[in-house]
């Protein structure tokens, strides 16, 4: 069979979402920013809610988020993302309000709003994209640096006694009662990639039965920042990442 | 049942990051020694006869080049 015979509208099985924009993401090739928007996109397809969602985007590299999925959009001063996501949810609870965060926004400088808002228990989504390190500002050390780790800031190694330990901020927030739905998952290979798609989903689907807080962590690579290629820092993360922060589901209830 | 399958690639929007060409479970695609206006070595097929359309290509790609096609054969 030919493949021009194949490659007919009615044949296609999986394609770019149609709630994802035509502009070509600025993140560097391999980004883990990119699948997970691309799912955070494909879950607000399946459930028809493109209309009915508010994201708020952090200060980072996924700053520009919101120009590559068309829903409406707030951008919130630099780990403000759940407090403002509050005020929209409050104000709006017929709409599905979630924030994508990296880990210098969320567990750095916006530690306490994320720790509040998951504590009051806020029917929101909260997408946390954990790569060990600050993308945006050239490869800093992030408070989820691991021990060891070679960044710009700990040319020698993260150092426990001068850097102190890396967060796991997901473990904490599975601990306070406002929280629902706890879990880390990852997008490097197409079975993780469908396991983070239903936990996506499943985050959504949760803040409309009022049941409180959903947290996705999506432990991710940074190719520019760690100064790996896409394929090897897929496997550096495989091995050095996944042994300290562990897969799987932390809360479900 | 056999299924046959083919891709087809926004060559202009691939970043040439090889994480489908390492997901592909049969070999299929490649980076083309070519590149696009931006520089990148962009996604090919090398063996389009072993595609099945599995989507895997497809579901780890960070930027939504690939499409993926699929027959009953």
């Amino acid at each position: 069979m030919d493949i021009n015979d194949i490659i007919k509208p009615e044949n296609k099985v999986y394609g770019k979402s149609s709630v994802l924009t035509d502009n070509i993401m600025h993140y560097c090739p391999g980004c883990s920013h990119g699948v997970v928007h691309k799912l955070v996109a494909e879950v607000i397809e399946e459930l028809d809610i493109q209309d009915k969602t508010i994201g708020v985007s952090p200060v980072g590299c996924s700053v520009f988020a919101y120009n590559y999925l068309d829903i409406d959009w707030q951008e919130a001063a630099h780990g403000r993302a759940p407090a403002l996501a509050t005020a929209i949810k409050r104000l709006n609870p017929d709409k599905y309000v979630f924030t994508y965060q990296g880990d210098g926004d969320l567990a750095s400088i916006g530690t306490a709003e994320t720790m509040h808002a998951c504590n009051r228990g806020e029917n929101i989504v909260i997408i946390f994209i954990n790569n060990a390190i600050y993308g945006m500002t050239g490869g800093q050390m992030a408070p989820t640096t691991l021990l060891g780790q070679v960044t710009a800031t700990t040319p020698y190694g993260r150092k426990a006694e001068l850097n102190g330990y890396p967060l796991k901020i997901t473990e904490l927030l599975a601990q306070l009662e406002g929280t629902c739905y706890v879990t880390r998952q990852s997008v490097q290979n197409p079975a993780a990639v469908r396991k983070t798609r239903a936990a996506i989903k499943k985050a959504f689907q949760n803040s409309m039965m009022k049941k409180g807080t959903s947290f996705v962590e999506v432990v991710s690579t940074c190719n520019s920042g760690w100064k790996i290629p896409p394929v090897e820092a897929n496997k550096w993360m495989e091995e050095n990442m996944f042994p300290f922060y562990p897969l799987g589901d932390m809360k479900d209830r | 049942m056999a299924v046959k399958g083919t891709i087809v690639v926004d060559t202009e929007k691939c970043k040439g990051c090889g994480v489908c060409v390492v997901n592909c479970p049969f070999g299929v695609i490649a980076l083309s020694h070519e590149v696009n206006s931006k520089g990148y070595n962009f996604l090919h097929m090398v063996s389009p006869d072993k595609c099945t359309g599995c989507t895997s290509c497809a579901t780890v790609c960070p930027d939504s080049v690939i499409t993926v096609y699929r027959v009953k054969i």
